[in-house]
């Protein structure tokens, strides 16, 4: 086979580069099936989404900055709620994690490429794509959908031109989902060194696993909420209208249905890599691991129950409300069983704080917040009270922003030695922490009172006494963002190999498959399964390294 | 290394390859063209056709080229493994897309209508004064108009008894593979795509008549929304579904596969048999109960 | 960090100190308090736990570091401690679960009671029927608001009363009676939201929930539309005006049969019916940290000063008034955005309107293109699922009507202010 015969070649003498002319290079990464390849494609197209998104959090931020309307109509504004939202789960969080999985998998359980690579070459360039059909929503008569990420009938029924768009474009980015989870689910199981059993993988792998299979078992859902959403315009079904025997609910149910794993699926990858870079910091086993892999797998099985905590006030029978309440605070065991074990994991170890492990203890510290607050809105009769105000708003921030954004950050910072083969600089890493941290406080915080106080979210104008917090979000949020810069200065210098270099191992304490080959990881790694030695997967390494 | 035939030790890496990028890109294509028709922008004839042909072009594409790195000996029994799981998971993935549709309609039948006809009594005094739960029913409104439904036991049932025996010839192809009989696995496999297009024929025969005479349609309120949306998921499915048969039909014929290696063959099986297993679900909840 | 402990620490203070703008009110009806204890509850079980917590990990964060010369241990699984947190939580959850349990299943139940008022939510306002008299009207931003929150419109919000929650019509109530509310919606999702009185329920278009409410104190009581339903979300206030029984027996009887669309045309509060005993007049805000001396003046001017501003804001078209009739183009030009703001939710920008949600088409529709006089009745009283727009004044209705008979390549005329004027 003539395309197997090309393998042949780019083995020897590398993946084309700028200097061998914009088409070549543009080639490699059009038609590449190589895993690290797509984790750094995945990665940057994360990052512009994240920026993207950002920016129009931004946009948000300035409306809000203080009372009354000074930049944006009502309709722009909701757009922009919208998409911030979808451009940030989709485009920024998921895309981000997967990059991490292609990157990272096949380094940590010894295998050459994920199982199918050329589908993961298909499962990524479908992201482009499909955000080039969404972003182009702004520009289509009507504007953007404006009926929030949770795309509510019969609301999301007024969209106009902007509504197949949504559609299709949520469609393919099921596809891009589903095909990557697939990969990872199949490389997990079947790919493996001989010796790599499944409890000796590292957490981000079974982190991942399990992720996987909620996303297998949920996107199809979304999938066809989304159809019966398109029939209900176009071919007069009528799922969601009461006149026909539907309900408007009834959507509400098969899209929760769909969006709290997902909010899980935001969130799994992140304990993976907080689960990684803990241990390694402290120079100490990670604790608990067995329960931190039963951990995971309850709450993803809790996942799948508790979805209706999104529609304590939709209106459901007073048995469903309790059922969902009870369930949804159930999933407060198994992630403080996690919480217990990473701050287990640090107590009387020997820790160093470079960024890596700064965001992860800021990930503990911060994401514990925000799953507070999410206990208290299971509570079904005071989430009455919270339901669609800035408290949800805080919540969900809390666990995302420096749950899941942290946790890839610190990932980013962890691993990019490894990528690159430099150093990163660690003084602008610190200040880029900081920064960040301080900032996203003084972001979100302030919106758990002023939602208290009452104040509804998706809303583009507020009454004069939520004055003060917004000011106080808007400037956090500010900063927050222009603190990216420096992230993204760090990461063009990694990939400038800018810095000093980095040895195999990178950091002390850490351990793993992925610390065995050279930095930066050769393009091809593991082509030959490598053995698997307990005192590599388990123990720690006390072999100096960089320090 | 990847030239030699039937590598065991070491996992086939494709080269790269520019058929997802295409694909996609006819994908996007296509995309445009519906959302041009929707929309009435009138920009859609022209990129659907397009974006069709690409899809369907880079489908073919991209599975000859598997088919021809299978048949070189590319595929070790990992890669088979691999296959396995991943088609089992695909199917999985489907069947949770039914389960999106089913869970629709025992919504609808569980909850709203009753809810409608009385179970929330103000629902049912202030707004829809009169109105009492019945299966089938398109709503409050009567939207679409009054209609009849397929009875059960005529062409539905013998689309299941069609489906069934098909899932049986599919099996006894299979065994005959195994046992190296090409004639006989030809033979049963042209039977059970004979038996899946005849059930697409009546299938398409219903909707005629469904449309024409019993005043069935998309728009009947949540019985006509959920019908068809449900058989007709399930229809294209089975149309998929005959598409492959009929390749690996065809590839028996060039003398693909050998007796204890064929996954191709026992993947589309897998397919068929979801297809058949759907379809009893739908016989069950959509034409009986 | 300091940061965030700082406004950890506020936090906790804040329920002593300012209540009303930091924490969850405490409101007006049992189960309002209760909903707040609970609150509170959860919140304290929070706290402790997180101080428990975060108490580990930062001493071993400061304790337990290599620069000090940490040695690590290499302890690292004991299956007691795992069962021991996995125990404990879980206890405490259930000690959570019970009170909670408790107050949901007093809050679902309606029976018992004395009023029953129905609710409907409109893009974007409120429509209030008293089920047991013949009280009737819509409830929408009030004007001065209403002017304030248009982009640029150079009025600074904190200069108007309640900005943004105060509304032309005020849903009164009395108190100490046990009121139903059967909620429903027209078009699409709204949520009924009022924070004293802890009653947050969606209304869902062809469905009606039904919730309860149990007023304590008279006062006036306000909350917001609680579910994303189009432009303006933001823009679709309630106000609870809770009076003492016989002041509200009072308030039903002097309503008596004036009809619905002449409350709407006043503008006026409930209140302006019956001027000497209304309720703007006689109770202040519960909650209201910032602005205390807020409904009386409100009430009162909520019927003048605020149509007045309203009127200043359409400057542009008395100028035209003055020489006569106003012209085509200027009427075209501010009925696009009437229209863009007021109709085009449901009738769409291109006019196709949305054959899904039986929201008809104005492109060649035989009552834009007919008699003006019934197209200026249907916008001014609505019709089935349209609702009415007598609140916009006889310029904006004139300016729209020309709209829609002018564009999408209708051409029927143009429609003067004085025409809709005849037509109140
Ligand atoms: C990463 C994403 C993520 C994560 C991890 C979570 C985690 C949780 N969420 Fe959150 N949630 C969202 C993302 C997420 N959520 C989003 C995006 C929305 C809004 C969607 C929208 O409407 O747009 C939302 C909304 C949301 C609601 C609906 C609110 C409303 O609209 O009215 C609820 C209600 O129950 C809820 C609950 C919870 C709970 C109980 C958890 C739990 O998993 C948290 C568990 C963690 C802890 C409790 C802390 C650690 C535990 C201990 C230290 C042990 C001891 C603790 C106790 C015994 C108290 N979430
Ligand atoms: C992972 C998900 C994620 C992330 C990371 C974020 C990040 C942020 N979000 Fe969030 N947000 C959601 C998910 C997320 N959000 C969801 C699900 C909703 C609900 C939507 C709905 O109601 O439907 C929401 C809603 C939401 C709201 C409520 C809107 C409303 O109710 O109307 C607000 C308001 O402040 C907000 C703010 C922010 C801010 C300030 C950030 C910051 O962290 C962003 C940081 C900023 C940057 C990174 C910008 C960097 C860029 C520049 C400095 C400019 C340069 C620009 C270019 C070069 C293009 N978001
Ligand atoms: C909440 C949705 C909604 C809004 C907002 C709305 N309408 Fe309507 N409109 C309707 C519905 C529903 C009908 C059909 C009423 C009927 O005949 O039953 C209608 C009918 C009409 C008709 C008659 C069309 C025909 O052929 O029957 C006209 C004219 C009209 N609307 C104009 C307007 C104007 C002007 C505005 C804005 C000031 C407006 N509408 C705002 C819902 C709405
Ligand atoms: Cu009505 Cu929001
Ligand atoms: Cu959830």
């Amino acid at each position: 086979m003539s395309h197997a015969a090309d393998h042949h070649d780019d083995h020897h003498h590398g993946p084309a580069t700028l200097s061998d002319g914009f088409g070549k290079w543009a080639m490699r990464w059009i038609s590449t099936t190589n895993h690290k390849d797509l984790g750094t494609l995945y990665l940057w197209f994360s990052f512009l989404m994240f920026f993207v998104g950002g920016a129009m959090a931004l946009v948000i931020r300035a409306e809000l900055f203080q009372p009354g309307m000074q930049f944006v109509d009502p309709e722009f504004f909701n757009q922009m709620t919208a998409m911030h939202a979808l451009i940030m789960i989709f485009g920024a969080v998921m895309p981000g994690f997967v990059g991490l999985a292609n990157w990272m998998i096949p380094m940590m359980i010894g295998c050459s490429d994920l199982a199918l690579p050329r589908v993961n070459n298909w499962g990524f360039w479908i992201l482009p794509f499909a955000f080039t059909i969404l972003i182009s929503t702004l520009f289509v008569p009507g504007g953007a959908p404006a009926a929030g990420w949770t795309m509510y009938p019969p609301l999301s029924l007024q969209t106009s031109n902007a509504f197949p768009m949504l559609i299709f474009a949520i469609h393919l980015m099921g596809i891009s989902s589903i095909t990557g989870a697939i990969n990872v689910v199949v490389t997990i199981l079947n790919m493996r060194a001989p010796g790599m059993t499944l409890l000796k993988m590292p957490l981000f792998v079974w982190t991942w696993l399990i992720t996987a299979y909620l996303l297998i078992a949920v996107m199809p859902v979304l999938a066809g909420a989304v159809t019966m959403l398109l029939t209900d315009k176009y071919f007069a079904t009528s799922f969601f209208s009461a006149a026909g025997g539907g309900d408007p609910v009834m959507f509400q149910h098969i899209f929760w249905f769909f969006g709290h794993p997902e909010v899980y699926i935001l969130i799994l990858p992140a304990f993976g890599i907080v689960s990684t870079i803990i241990p390694t910091f402290a120079r100490k086993q990670l604790f608990g691991y067995d329960s931190m892999v039963y951990a995971t797998a309850s709450i993803a099985f809790l996942s799948f129950i508790v979805w209706a905590h999104h529609m304590f006030t939709a209106g459901m029978p007073i048995a469903a409300e309790l059922f969902f309440m009870f369930s949804t605070m159930l999933i407060a065991v198994p992630t403080g069983v996690k919480v217990f074990n990473w701050v287990a994991t640090m107590w009387r170890g020997s820790m160093t704080f470079e960024t890596p492990m700064l965001f992860a203890i800021a990930f503990v510290f911060l994401f514990t917040i925000g799953g507070f607050s999410g206990l208290m809105l299971a509570i079904a009769p005071v989430d009455f009270q919270y339901h669609d105000t800035y408290f949800v708003v805080a919540h969900f921030h809390y666990v995302l922003v420096p749950g899941a954004i942290f946790a890839i950050m610190g990932g980013v910072y962890y691993w990019l030695p490894k990528w690159s083969g430099v150093m990163y600089n660690e003084t602008a890493g610190k200040w880029h922490f900081w920064l960040t941290t301080i900032f996203v406080n003084v972001t979100f915080f302030p919106m758990h009172f002023s939602g208290l106080a009452g104040m509804p979210r998706r809303i583009p104008d507020y009454a004069v006494q939520f004055a003060d917090f917004n000011m106080i979000a808007s400037v956090g949020a500010f900063g927050f963002g222009f603190s990216q810069f420096i992230f993204l200065w760090i990461v063009i210098q990694a990939c400038r190999r800018k810095g000093e270099a980095a040895t195999a191992r990178v950091w002390e304490g850490a351990h793993g498959l992925e610390w065995t080959v050279p930095s930066p990881a050769p393009y091809h790694t593991f082509e030959t399964p490598p053995v698997v030695s307990d005192a590599e997967v388990t123990a720690v390494h006390d072999e100096p390294a960089h320090a | 290394m990847a030239t030699h035939a039937a590598i065991e030790d070491q996992y086939f890496v494709p080269a790269p390859s520019w058929w997802p990028f295409a694909l996609t890109a006819a994908l996007f294509v296509l995309v445009h063209g519906i959302v041009g028709y929707l929309n009435g922008t009138g920009f859609g004839t022209i990129p659907s056709i397009v974006g069709v042909i690409g899809v369907i072009t880079m489908v073919v594409v991209w599975f000859r080229g598997v088919i021809a790195e299978s048949e070189g000996g590319l595929y070790g029994a990992q890669v088979d493994r691999t296959y396995r799981w991943a088609m089992g998971w695909f199917i999985f993935s489907e069947v949770m897309f039914f389960a999106a549709f089913f869970g629709a309609l025992f919504y609808a039948r569980m909850y709203s209508l009753p809810w409608l006809g009385g179970d929330l009594p103000a629902t049912n005094e202030v707004l829809w004064s009169g109105f009492e739960f019945t299966w089938p029913s398109n709503g409050p409104a009567a939207l679409g108009g009054a209609f009849e439904t397929i009875p059960a036991w005529g062409i539905p049932f013998l689309n299941t008894c069609l489906l069934v025996a098909s899932g049986v010839t599919f099996e006894a192809a299979h065994h005959a593979l195994k046992e190296d009989k090409r004639g006989r696995t030809l033979a049963f496999m042209v039977a059970t795509i004979a038996l899946g297009a005849i059930f697409l024929f009546y299938q398409a025969e219903e909707y005629v008549e469904a449309y024409s005479h019993l005043n069935l349609t998309l728009g009947s309120g949540i019985y006509g929304s959920t019908f068809f949306m449900l058989t007709g998921f399930h229809g294209m499915h089975v149309t998929l579904g005959v598409i492959m048969l009929t390749v690996v039909t065809v590839r028996i014929a060039f003398g693909h596969f050998t007796t204890d290696r064929h996954f191709a063959f026992e993947a589309v099986g897998w397919y068929w048999h979801f297809v058949d297993v759907v379809w009893i679900g739908l016989f069950i909840f959509v034409y009986v109960v | 960090m300091s940061r965030l402990m700082m406004g950890l620490v506020g936090m906790l203070a804040a329920p002593m100190a300012l209540a009303s703008k930091w924490n969850m009110p405490v409101g007006v009806t049992e189960t309002s308090r209760e909903v707040y204890d609970l609150h509170m509850l959860i919140f304290w079980i929070c706290v402790v736990i997180g101080v428990g917590v975060f108490g580990v990990m930062f001493y071993s964060v400061f304790a337990h570091r290599k620069s000090k010369g940490a040695k690590p241990a290499d302890f690292h699984e004991s299956t007691t401690v795992e069962i021991i947190w996995t125990v404990i939580p879980f206890v405490i959850l259930i000690a959570m679960a019970i009170p909670a349990a408790g107050t949901l299943m007093r809050m679902e139940d309606v029976s018992g009671s004395e009023m029953t008022v129905k609710i409907t939510g409109y893009q974007w306002l409120w429509e209030y029927e008293y089920l047991d008299s013949d009280v009737h009207f819509y409830s929408r931003l009030a004007p001065s608001s209403d002017a304030a929150r248009q982009l640029d419109s150079g009025i600074d919000p904190a200069t108007v009363d309640n900005y943004l929650l105060e509304v032309d019509n005020r849903l009164v109530l009395p108190v100490d009676t046990k009121i139903r509310f059967l909620l429903t919606a027209n078009d699409v999702l709204h949520a009924w939201w009022v924070p004293d009185l802890a009653l947050k329920k969606d209304a869902v278009p062809g469905f009606v929930r039904e919730i309860w409410t149990k007023i304590d104190e008279p006062g006036v009581y306000r909350g917001q539309c609680a579910e994303l339903c189009g432009r303006d979300h933001g823009f679709m206030p309630i106000v609870v005006e809770a009076l003492p029984k016989d002041e509200y027996e009072q308030w039903v009887a002097s309503y008596g049969s004036e009809s619905m669309t002449d409350a709407v045309v006043d503008a006026g509060t409930p209140a302006a019916t019956a001027p000497t005993t209304g309720p703007g007049a006689l109770y202040t805000d519960k909650e209201s940290a910032v602005d205390s001396d807020d409904s009386e003046a409100s009430a009162e001017t909520s019927g003048e000063t605020e149509v007045a501003q309203a009127d200043a804001s359409s400057k542009p078209a008395a100028a035209d008034t003055a020489s006569g009739d106003i012209s085509k183009a200027t009427l075209m030009a501010d009925g696009e955005k009437v229209y863009a703001q007021n109709c085009a939710a449901c009738h769409q920008p291109s006019g196709k309107g949305m054959e899904m949600a039986n929201f008809p088409a104005l492109i060649g529709s035989p009552i834009v293109t007919g008699d003006p006089a019934t197209q200026i009745k249907q916008v001014l009283k609505g019709k089935a699922a349209m609702p009415p727009f007598a609140y916009l004044t006889d310029q904006q209705i004139a300016s729209v009507v020309t709209y829609t008979r002018n564009s999408w390549g209708n051409d029927s005329g143009v429609v003067q202010p004085a025409a809709v004027k005849a037509q109140r």
